[in-house]
């Protein structure tokens, strides 16, 4: 017997736990009034290093603290923890982003109310990030000035979804001829009137800017 | 690969749809995914066949519905669909727009069930 099948509106969102999670985490730090930032960007473009000067300055007058997941080693909390900031590394083993979940587990641990600012760093990846919250207050898109101007039209899911895009390793920009106003022109095409940082975390140009848009905003 | 990551969520979604409403099998997901959702269809639709075998859904179809996006001009006053991956400025214009009307959409929409 074939009937005519029923069809039943359900309207949920796919990642609804994910969501849920993320909600009860963005609960949390609202609480312990903690800054949180997530990062992303594609592998290579500078994220451990930008990170690890932003927690040296912070770590003067203030608590910040990191997350950073990678598929595997423990390299970069290792070479974050020299920032003497609280950090704890996230192996994905196969999985190409970080869900809301994850670092849920990574916190677990943790006390909230010992932190000012707590930053998460993604996998490398300009992909596949984009669709879960971390219960982040903001993303952060990296794009190094090595990488090409036209990164953000080839991704632009990524850089549309991140609210502040950092443009990293400005001291190589002469180098490798990088034409900045292009650079700019396709960041804003694909999220109009999104902030952006040009900063080197080598030699700490444009690092002021960045340190007290974090402050403004905690 | 994360559409599998996607599928194994839709699948873990329709465990609890069918748990609370208490139906059978399930014959048909209706899908919605916008342009801007971060997930390719078609890959979709392959990690689906993946995340449903030996489930309870193994013979369950995928419809996807692809969800244009819609930004609001000022220029024109009204709402404009945009070709992704592009840019954010109204066709008909050219004025840069940030306003996303719909696009972001990741949503179980329907389930189809026998009746």
């Amino acid at each position: 017997m074939t009937g005519t099948p029923r069809i039943v509106e359900v309207r949920r969102n796919i990642l609804k736990r994910n969501d849920e999670i993320a909600h009860s985490l963005r609960c949390r730090f609202q609480e312990a009034a903690i800054l949180a930032v997530s990062l992303v960007s594609s592998p290579g473009a500078g994220k451990t290093a930008f990170l690890e000067k932003t927690l040296t300055i912070l770590g003067a007058s203030s608590r910040p603290a990191a997350l950073v997941g990678d598929l595997a080693t423990d390299n970069d909390a290792v070479r974050l923890a020299r920032s003497r900031a609280k950090v704890k590394q996230i192996t994905t083993g196969a999985v190409c982003h970080l869900e809301a979940a994850m670092v849920e587990e990574a916190l677990r641990d943790w006390n909230l109310a010992e932190l000012d600012y707590l930053f998460v760093e993604n996998v490398g990846n300009l992909v596949c990030p984009s669709s879960w919250d971390l219960g982040e207050d903001f993303r952060v898109v990296l794009l190094s000035v090595t990488e090409g101007e036209d990164k953000p039209l080839k991704y632009p899911t990524i850089f549309n979804t991140s609210d502040v895009a950092i443009i990293s390793k400005i001291d190589l920009a002469e180098a490798v001829e990088f034409d900045r106003d292009v650079a700019l022109a396709n960041i804003h095409a694909v999220r109009p009137g999104m902030p952006v940082f040009e900063l080197s975390a080598k030699t700490g140009q444009g690092i002021d800017g960045w340190i007290s848009f974090l402050k403004a905003r905690r | 690969m994360h559409e599998l990551s996607i599928a194994m969520s839709i699948v873990e979604s329709l465990e609890q749809e069918v748990k609370q409403r208490g139906c059978g099998p399930v014959e048909a997901v209706h899908i919605r995914i916008g342009g801007l959702s971060g997930v390719v269809p078609r890959a979709l639709r392959s990690a689906y066949e993946m995340a449903v075998e030996r489930t309870p859904f193994a013979n369950s179809r995928l419809v996807i519905e692809e969800v244009p996006i819609v930004i609001y001009c000022a220029g024109c006053g009204r709402s404009r669909v945009v070709e992704w991956p592009g840019e954010f400025f109204c066709p008909e214009c050219n004025t840069q727009s940030a306003e996303v009307v719909s696009g972001r959409e990741l949503e179980i929409f329907a389930l189809e069930l026998p009746t």
